[in-house]
This record gives C-alpha cells, structure tokens and sequence, in this order.
C-alpha cells in the first residue's frame, strides 16, 4: 500500500465537515502545522478538534479559530488564546476541558483496544461530575471513555515511506498516542526516506498506526515563550 | 514577609536527594534555581521531559525543547523524553515524589482550586487535576491572599476544584503551615518578619497555632 502522498492538501483529502480530528502537539511544540495550513485553506467546517491546546491567535489551531472551522474543542489547556476565550465565553465554541493525563490515556485507550478506564484524576471535580465512581484500594476512581477520531493528525521529525516514525525532543509529547487513535493517521514529517532507511530500534511510532505520509517544508516552529540565561549568569 | 524567590527558596529546603520532582508553571518553577548544595533531584516536566535543565543559552533555544511552561528549555546529560501518556504514567503511577504547584485557593482541609474562575477565566486545568490526584507529597506555592487583600486559605474553596483532600504543605509570602488530617491549618513557620498575628489576620480557614512557631530559616 502506498503511504505516501504528495503535500497536506492531499492528506487532507477525506476530511469533511462535522468530523472529529485529533492533532498533536504541546502549545506549539510538535504540532502538525502543514495540515493545519491545509484545513485552513478549505471550507472545512462544524470540526471537533481534541488537542491539549488550542494553538495561539495566528498559529496553529488558533487558525481554524479565526475561521471558524472549529464547532467544539476538547484540551486540557487554552490559556495564551485571546480568540478561544472570546468563543467560549461567548458560547461560540463548545469547549470539553480534559485532565492531560486523562487526554493522553483516552487517547493510548483508544488506539490500544481499551473502552474505558478508572483513574484518580478529576474525582470531586466538575470533571468526576456525572461519572461513574469506583473504590480501588479505598481510593475513589472515575469511569473515563476512550476517545477515537476519524482523522489523527501527527508530526514526527524523520519517517519513512511505510509509516514509521521518529520523534525528536519533547515535540513528541501527544503524537504518539494519537497516532494511534486515529481511524486514518496522516503523519507529516520534516525528513521523509525510504522504507528501511531507519533503524529499527529508533522507532517511535510503528508503521502500523499511520495511512498517509509526507514531507513539509519551511517548518514554522515557532516558539511561544523565548526563555534564555546569560553567559555571564 | 517572601518574595516569589523567597517562597521558592524555602519549598527547595523541603528537597530530598534522589527525588523525581514536578514543577507547575509560576513561583514552583523557580524551585530549580535553589535546590541545596549536596542533594541532587531530578525535575519532571509533564511535557515529556526526566531531566529538564536551565534555559538555553541565546541563540541556543529549540523549539523542540520546551517545558510544559512552553519555555524553551535544555536537556541535562543523563535526561529522557518520552510521549505524554507515559510522562502521566510517571505522575498517576506515583514514580514521582513531590509536586510543588500554584493555587487560587486551599481548604483547610487539602482542596485546591487553581483551574478556572467562572465567567471570567477558563485556562483549563492542563496536568493539574491528574498531579493532585495522585501525588503522595504535593506542596503548594502561593501569596497567602489574592490582589483584593482576601485570603487565599479557606474553610472551604469557593473556586471550581482541581483536587480534593489533596495539598500536604503551604509555603506563602507570610507562613509554612501543613494540611492536618481533622484540625485545619497547622503553622509551622513564620516568614521572616511576619507575625503569628498577621498570619491568623490572614488565614480564613481553621488555623492551629503552636506555642512555638520558628522564623523560616533560607540559608
């Protein structure tokens, strides 16, 4: 099966309205910014999109913000996005908040077989309410769901043309487990080789989890909090 | 009374050599900057970093390397990077040994609220609510009363929660106090210059008050 497509436009394809996409990423680090210029791009609409953050004004998911594209959002943080709180308190945007934990489990839970699980996280919270509760050890848990979308949408640093992947820094963060969780996985990576040009061991993300690959170029990476120390200090 | 530096300093005395150590966003991240000569730990950014180190150097930042802050960061030798359901697995699987995070509010009985204020501000909770849900030692680090002058130390939070019957200790600008199990606050130490007075003028919540409460020592 060919996995590899030419640019985020024809990885999209498939993508439509009213769809639940996954996306990767922490705040800006790691997020698959060639795609989400490509949604942008299309009259794409009514998209539930789970993503710990929501991006920042002009970037990243902060894009399909602006737009309009996004009906609901499902994070754990959105601090940093004048336009996301706008929505939200405005009732524009449906907004699920998730503990992170919990986000990333959902996500492994789905891509790993696994409908639901117990966790600690949120119990006596507005998150617990409506939950069910059960005792482990005498600890009070909550019931929380898998979380599948119809589109993950990853970025790796290097892949190949069967789908592996390799994460560099803490730009892997969420793109592993969703890359797992998508019923199609779209990887976008800034080093694309042959099949069997990686080393096997180095592997992050088997083949197995992703449908479509490609390479992007002039890769953004911006950086949301510039934090330095002087030679001198 | 503490600086944000001076709280930071006095939780880094709470340190213990060998231990994995989670830093929130805020006067916790300033811990790393006092951590005691002798002891070594190792901090956990929920991003996916064991390890984490001082900022980069200028002109040395990658974006691939931040912090959960969304600071760039650096990686010490000996450090590892891994996705985010295993960097909670570390968290939830109690690997860790200390949490030290920020709050709105605390109860006198361990709740704390740090997550959302309604109809005015919905951060969201980030990794908050799975670190107080699991942690076995979390110390919170905070002014001991809001902008308004009120206190932040309460029977009962007013504020969403992010956990409950969770927070160990507090340091604030004013006090070190622990989270007793029936009694309320109890206060351990004063910071230097405040007095008990002050602190209980301060503190809403029940507050237990010994015969003798020590000046913080930061040296």
């Amino acid at each position: 099966m060919q996995k590899q497509v030419s640019d985020a436009r024809a990885a999209i394809a498939g993508i439509r309205s009213g769809m639940t996409l996954m996306l990767g990423g922490f705040g800006l680090c790691g997020i698959p910014e060639k795609c989400i210029h490509a949604l942008a791009d299309s009259d794409i609409t009514d998209l539930t999109c789970i993503s710990n953050n929501a991006g920042v004004d002009d970037f990243g998911l902060g894009l399909l913000l602006q737009s309009r594209q996004i009906k609901k959002m499902i994070a754990s943080y959105v601090g940093e996005n004048a336009e996301f709180e706008r929505q939200m308190l405005s009732g524009d945007l449906e907004v699920d908040l998730i503990p992170q934990g919990s986000l990333a489990e959902r996500c492994r839970a789905a891509g790993a077989g696994i409908p639901a699980f117990f966790t600690p996280a949120g119990y006596g919270t507005e998150v617990g309410e409506g939950k069910e509760v059960r005792f482990f050890d005498g600890n009070p848990h909550i019931l929380e769901l898998a979380l599948h979308a119809d589109f993950a949408i990853v970025k790796a640093w290097k892949g190949d043309t069967d789908g592996n992947l390799i994460y560099k820094g803490t730009a892997r963060n969420f793109n592993p487990v969703m890359a797992m969780a998508g019923t199609v996985t779209i990887a976008e990576v800034e080093i694309l080789v042959e099949a069997g040009q990686l080393d096997p061991n180095q592997i992050h993300t088997p083949g197995i989890f992703v449908q479509r690959i490609f390479q992007g170029d002039h890769y953004a990476k911006r950086i949301e909090q510039r934090t330095t120390r002087s030679h001198a200090g | 009374m503490l600086d944000k530096n001076g709280i930071a300093k006095r939780i880094s005395r709470e340190l213990h050599d060998g231990w994995y150590v989670n830093l929130g966003i805020g006067i916790p991240t300033l811990v790393a900057n006092y951590v005691p000569e002798g002891i070594e730990v190792t901090f956990q950014s929920e991003n996916g970093i064991l390890g984490m180190g001082p900022f980069p150097y200028e002109g040395e930042e990658d974006a691939d390397l931040i912090n959960a802050g969304k600071q760039t960061i650096t990686a010490l030798p000996g450090a590892a990077i891994f996705d985010s359901a295993t960097s909670f697995a570390m968290i939830r699987g109690r690997h860790i040994q200390l949490t030290v995070l920020g709050a709105m509010e605390v109860s006198d009985n361990g709740d704390i609220a740090n997550w959302k204020i309604p109809g005015k501000l919905v951060k969201g909770m980030g990794g908050a609510m799975d670190l107080v849900a699991s942690a076995e030692n979390i110390i919170v680090a905070m002014m001991h009363t809001n902008r308004a002058g009120e206190s932040k130390l309460l029977p009962e939070c007013s504020l969403p929660l992010t956990g409950v019957n969770c927070v160990r200790k507090i340091v604030t600008n004013m006090a070190l106090l622990e989270v007793t199990p029936h009694d309320g606050f109890r206060l351990l130490e004063r910071a230097p210059g405040v007095t008990v007075r002050e602190i209980q003028d301060a503190t809403l919540g029940r507050l237990l008050v010994p015969d003798e409460v020590p000046e913080m020592q930061l040296g």
